[in-house]
């Protein structure tokens, strides 16, 4: 057989309470969305937090990555991947939007840049 | 970890674009709730099949494994033909990744995760036939674990993909 260490923490109760828990994030904003029972925004903000709460749920019971169960060298290659992630999806965004508005309507530029 | 930093960047390319609908079809007409819940609900269901797949492995229940890694193929492939379906239908209201740059950095993003998708489920007929031929060793139990990571790695890039263009293009 092959290495137990890798995964450890799998049991079927953990996949099970992961879908669970994955099924109940996953019908709140659809059904949020597909009824508008509220304003937009708040829309918008459910929508985020069940989002980033069902990625946390899915890294913990389906992959289970935890604090002291994973290899240090596995958590720290996942903190340099988010780390490259956020320099560039964030520089991207800023320089995209920042473009974007430089070059739109006349009355929207800063006074500084003519 | 670069596949992550590839649909990172993908959605933030979609995230700069989707408001560039040069006059063509947007979200709120293009996107149908129901039918990414269907996908949404198809892919969570093989993620965890593939996790009890994993699990028989351990358990060195050969004949269980190929029939969880088949069950996952099947939802996997439900998966993949709803989506080809879908694609179909929004290129013949003209609504192709031609036609505008949100519609562009849409194809790109989604398909993306279509084809890793198609990929896994080559990965996983590989895997079963050589479950079938060289049986439960550790070389296939090493490749099962790494594939699993793989398949639950995509249904979390599908977590954002709903969350960033389906439920707010619908909107």
């Amino acid at each position: 057989m092959y290495d137990a260490s890798l995964g450890t923490g799998a049991n079927a109760r953990s996949y099970l309470t992961g879908l669970s828990l994955a099924l109940v994030l996953t019908a709140i904003p659809f059904s949020l969305v597909y009824y508008k029972p509220v304003a937009t925004n708040v829309m918008l903000l459910v929508i985020a937090v069940a989002a980033i709460t069902q990625i946390v749920i899915h890294l913990k019971y389906f992959l289970h990555l935890s604090f002291n169960g994973t290899p240090r060298e596995s958590l720290l290659a996942l903190c340099f991947a988010a780390i490259l992630i956020l320099i560039m999806v964030g520089g991207s965004l800023w320089i995209m939007f920042d473009l974007h508005y430089r070059m739109g309507p006349l009355e929207h530029r800063p006074a500084s840049n003519h | 970890m670069t596949d992550a930093i590839v649909f990172a960047l993908l959605f933030a390319t979609y995230v700069v674009m989707s408001r560039g609908t040069a006059g063509g079809l947007t979200g709120r007409e293009l996107f149908s709730v129901p039918r990414t819940f269907g996908e949404t609900l198809v892919l969570l269901f093989s993620s965890a099949t593939f996790g009890f797949a994993t699990l028989a492995a351990r358990a060195c229940d050969r004949e269980a494994t190929v029939l969880l890694l088949l069950l996952t193929f099947i939802l996997g492939a439900s998966f993949v033909s709803m989506e080809i379906h879908e694609f179909h239908g929004m290129i013949a209201m003209g609504a192709g990744p031609d036609r505008s740059g949100f519609l562009s950095a849409f194809f790109t993003l989604v398909g993306t995760h279509g084809l890793h998708v198609t990929v896994g489920l080559v990965c996983i007929l590989v895997l079963i036939g050589q479950l079938l031929y060289k049986g439960l060793n550790e070389a296939v139990g090493s490749r099962l674990f790494r594939l699993s990571l793989f398949w639950h790695f995509l249904d979390i890039v599908w977590i954002g993909i709903f969350s960033v263009v389906y439920l707010p293009g619908a909107l």
